[in-house]
C-alpha cells in the first residue's frame, strides 16, 4: 500500500464511526489545551514578573547586609542577620563612586498612622530623593523628599494615593500633618496611583527620609541600599566599585552581599520557570490519559474488524501493511485531537489574555511543540500493540468472524 | 507440472486435549483452467483445504507445490504476495468492507497491492462494466442487493488477474435465480483460463463442475470426472480481460 492509499484508508475508518472518533478527539484536545493553557498561564506569570522587575531599570544594584558563605542569590540572602549594618555613611560613600549615579538606602518598618480620629496600620519606607526615579515612580501631588544629607530627619513624609484618599477623604493631603508612630509629619507629597506592583504596591507606603525611620524604628542600620549604575554596560563595574569601597570602609571585611537586578530576575525567572515546567508536566497526564484512550479506541477497532482484517489478508495484504494502516489510524486520531487541541488551547489563552489583561499568557512555543509531539508520540505508541495485534491475527480465524 | 499439487497433506487441529484431523494424507492434483468442486458434509475439512489451497492455512504435514513452487515453507509475507497475485477468494458471506464503495471494494487489491491510483482507476472501470456494475460504482455494500454484492466480490477477487479462483459456499446466501447468476459468472471466468475451485453443499452446483470431490472426516472418499465436458458457453461480454 502506497502512503497516500494508507493514509485514505485509516481516514475512511476513522469518519467511519464518527462519534467514536469525536470523542477520542475531544479526549486528546482536551489534553493538549490543558498544556497549552496552563502554560501560557505560568510563563504570562513568568514574564509578567520579569517584566515588573525590568521596569524597575537594569542597571540596579541591591546592596544587602551579612553574606551567606556560599554566595549568590538564595532564600538566605533575604532575611540574612547581619554582623555589621549598612549605615547612611555607607551609602553617603557609595554615591561618590564614578560608576554609580543614583544611591537609595532603604528603612522599612511597619508603623501605625493617625490624622485626626483615623488610624492606619501602614509600612514606612525612609529612603532619599533617589528612590523616585530609582524605583520609576511619579509623584502625583506636591513634591518627593528633598535632597539633603542622608543623616537629617526632616519631618516629612510621601504617602501613597490609597493612603491620600483614605486618610483624606475628599480633600487635599499636602501641607497636612500626620503622625507616624509617635512622629509628626507634614505631608509634601502623594505619589500618583500606580495601580501595579508585586503585591508590595506603592498606594499604601509612607516614605520618609531614612533618617527619620531610623529614628522611629530606633536603628542605625539599614534594610538595602539600591544602587543605580551609570547605564546597563557600567554594571559590573559599578558592582565592582561598590564591593571595593564598601569593603575598605569595613576593614577589608566583605560582610555584605551585592546582587545585580538580572540575579534576581535571573532567580524569578527560574523559579517560574520551572513552575511552568510543573503545570505542563501536570497536564502532560490528561496526555497520557488520552494516549491509553487512542490505545482503547484501536483496539476496539481491531476487534470490531477482525473480518476485515482477514480479508484484508486473504486480498493478499501483508503484516505490515496492516499495522501501518491502524498505527495511521492511531496517529490520525491524535494528530486531529491534538489539532483541536492546540486550536482550543490557543482560545483558552486568549480567553486568560481577555481576563487578565496584564498577564501576557502566551504559550511558549516549546510547549505547543512538546505538546503536540507528546500527543503524536503517545497516540502512536498506544497504537502500537492494538496495531500488532492485528497484523498477527490468523486469517481464517478472522475470515470466519462476523 | 499441475498447477496445484498437494501430496500427504495433514492438518491437524488441536481443541485442548483433543486432536482433530481435519485433513488426512491429501495428496491432489490440479491443473490450470480445472473446473473443481469439492463436495461433503459439515466438518469434513473441505473448507480447510480451501484455505490451504489459498495460503491462509498452513499444513501440519505433507507439501503444496503452486505452479512448481514449494510454497509450504514460504513466509508469511511471501504468501501474501502470492495471494495478492496468484490466487482470488470468493467468500459466502461476500466480506465486502461495509464502508467502502462497490468501486472501492473491487479496489483494494490494487491499492494493497500499491499499484498507483491512476492505474487503478481505468482497471476498475472496466471491471464494473463487466460484471454490470456501472450505475453501483459509488453505492455501499448495503444499498447493494445480494447478487450486486457478490458480483462486487467476483469483481475484487479477479481485478488482480488471479490463476485461481477459490469460492466458499459462493451461492450460500442467495437466492436459487441470483445464485445461478452468480454460479454462470464464475463459470464464464472458469472458461475464460482461469482455474476455478467450489466449495458448497448444494449438489446442483456441484454437478456443473467437470470434477467433482468428495470429502469425508478430512479425507478425499470419491473422485468423479464428468465426461461432458463443455459447460454453457461464456455469457455476452462478462468474460473475465485475459492476462
Amino acid at each position: 500500500m502506497t502512503p497516500a492509499d494508507t493514509l485514505r484508508f485509516a481516514t475512511r475508518a476513522a469518519t467511519a464511526w464518527p462519534l467514536r472518533t469525536a470523542l477520542m478527539m475531544l479526549a486528546m484536545s482536551i489534553g493538549v489545551a490543558a498544556v497549552v493553557v496552563l502554560t501560557a498561564l505560568g510563563d504570562g506569570a513568568r514574564r509578567y514578573v520579569v517584566n515588573e522587575f525590568s521596569a524597575l531599570g537594569a542597571s540596579l544594584l541591591i546592596v544587602l547586609p551579612g553574606r551567606t558563605e556560599t554566595g549568590g542569590v538564595n532564600a538566605g540572602s533575604f532575611v540574612s542577620s547581619t554582623p555589621r549594618e549598612l549605615t547612611n555613611a555607607d551609602a553617603a560613600a557609595l554615591l561618590r563612586l564614578s560608576l554609580v549615579q543614583r544611591v537609595a538606602p532603604l528603612a522599612v518598618g511597619n508603623a501605625e498612622i493617625a490624622v485626626g480620629g483615623r488610624l492606619r496600620e501602614a509600612t514606612v519606607v525612609g529612603t532619599s530623593a533617589d528612590f523616585l526615579e530609582l524605583r520609576g515612580l511619579e509623584i502625583g501631588q506636591g513634591s518627593f523628599l528633598p535632597r539633603e544629607d542622608f543623616n537629617r530627619a526632616s519631618a516629612v513624609a510621601v504617602i501613597g494615593d490609597t493612603l491620600r484618599s483614605e486618610l483624606f477623604p475628599g480633600q487635599g493631603a499636602v501641607g497636612r500633618m500626620i503622625r507616624v508612630g509617635d512622629t509628626r509629619l507634614r505631608v509634601i507629597g502623594v505619589l500618583a496611583p500606580s495601580g501595579r506592583g508585586l503585591g508590595m504596591t506603592t498606594d499604601e507606603l509612607v516614605l520618609v527620609p531614612v533618617a527619620t525611620a531610623q529614628a522611629m524604628f530606633d536603628t542605625s542600620g539599614l534594610f538595602r541600599i539600591f544602587v543605580e549604575a551609570r547605564g546597563r554596560e557600567a554594571l559590573p563595574g559599578a558592582q565592582r566599585q561598590v564591593e571595593e569601597r564598601l569593603r575598605a570602609r569595613r576593614d577589608g571585611e566583605l560582610d555584605f552581599t551585592v546582587i545585580t537586578q538580572d540575579a534576581v530576575l535571573g532567580t524569578f525567572d527560574r523559579i517560574l520557570g520551572a513552575l511552568t515546567l510543573g503545570v505542563a508536566g501536570i497536564a502532560a497526564i490528561s496526555l497520557a490519559v488520552a494516549g491509553i484512550l487512542v490505545m482503547n479506541v484501536i483496539l476496539v477497532a481491531v476487534t470490531q474488524r477482525t473480518a476485515e482484517i482477514g480479508l484484508l489478508k486473504a486480498l493478499g495484504a501483508r503484516a505490515g501493511t496492516i499495522r501501518a494502516a491502524f498505527l495511521a489510524e492511531a496517529a490520525l486520531l491524535s494528530v486531529a485531537g491534538a489539532l483541536a487541541g492546540f486550536a482550543l488551547g490557543h482560545v483558552g489563552a486568549w480567553g486568560v489574555r481577555l481576563a487578565f489583561p496584564e498577564l501576557p499568557a502566551w504559550p511558549p512555543d516549546w510547549a505547543v511543540v512538546a505538546a503536540l509531539a507528546t500527543a503524536l508520540g503517545t497516540g502512536v505508541l498506544f497504537g502500537v500493540l492494538p496495531a500488532r495485534r492485528a497484523a498477527r491475527l490468523d486469517p481464517v480465524q478472522a475470515l470466519s468472524r462476523r | 507440472m499441475a498447477q496445484i499439487e498437494l501430496e500427504h497433506i495433514d492438518r491437524i487441529f488441536k481443541l485442548g486435549d483433543s486432536e482433530v484431523h481435519a485433513l488426512r494424507d491429501i495428496t491432489l492434483r490440479i491443473e490450470a483452467g480445472e473446473y473443481v468442486a469439492v463436495m461433503g458434509p459439515s466438518g469434513s475439512g473441505k473448507s480447510t483445504l480451501l484455505n490451504l489451497l489459498g495460503l491462509l492455512d498452513r499444513p501440519n504435514a505433507g507439501a503444496y507445490r503452486l505452479e512448481g513452487r514449494d510454497v509450504t515453507t514460504l513466509s508469511a509475507d511471501e504468501q501474501a504476495a502470492v495471494r495478492s497475485a496468484r490466487i482470488g477468494f470468493v467468500f459466502q458471506s461476500f466480506h465486502l468492507v461495509p464502508r467502502l464503495s462497490a468501486a472501492e471494494n473491487i479496489g483494494l487489491p490494487l491499492v494493497l497491492a500499491g499499484v498507483p491510483a491512476a492505474e487503478r482507476a481505468p482497471r476498475v472501470a472496466r471491471a464494473l462494466q463487466d460484471f454490470g456494475l456501472e450505475g453501483r460504482a459509488r453505492h455501499r455494500p448495503d444499498e447493494l442487493s445480494g447478487g450486486q454484492r457478490q458480483r462486487v466480490a467476483i469483481a475484487r477477487a479477479t481485478i488482480m488477474r488471479p490463476a485461481m479462483l477459490l469460492a466458499d459456499e459462493p451461492t450460500g446466501n442467495l437466492d436459487r435465480a441470483t445464485g445461478h447468476e452468480v454460479t454462470a459468472l464464475l463459470e464464464a471466468l472458469n472458461a475464460a483460463g482461469t482455474t476455478l475451485i467450489v466449495v458448497t453443499h448444494d449438489p446442483a452446483m456441484g454437478e456443473r463442475a467437470r470434477r467433482r470431490i468428495l470429502m469425508e472426516d478430512g479425507a478425499i472418499r470419491q473422485e468423479l470426472q464428468a465426461a461432458a465436458a463443455a459447460p454453457e458457453a461464456p455469457g455476452s461480454g462478462s468474460t473475465a480481460p485475459p492476462p
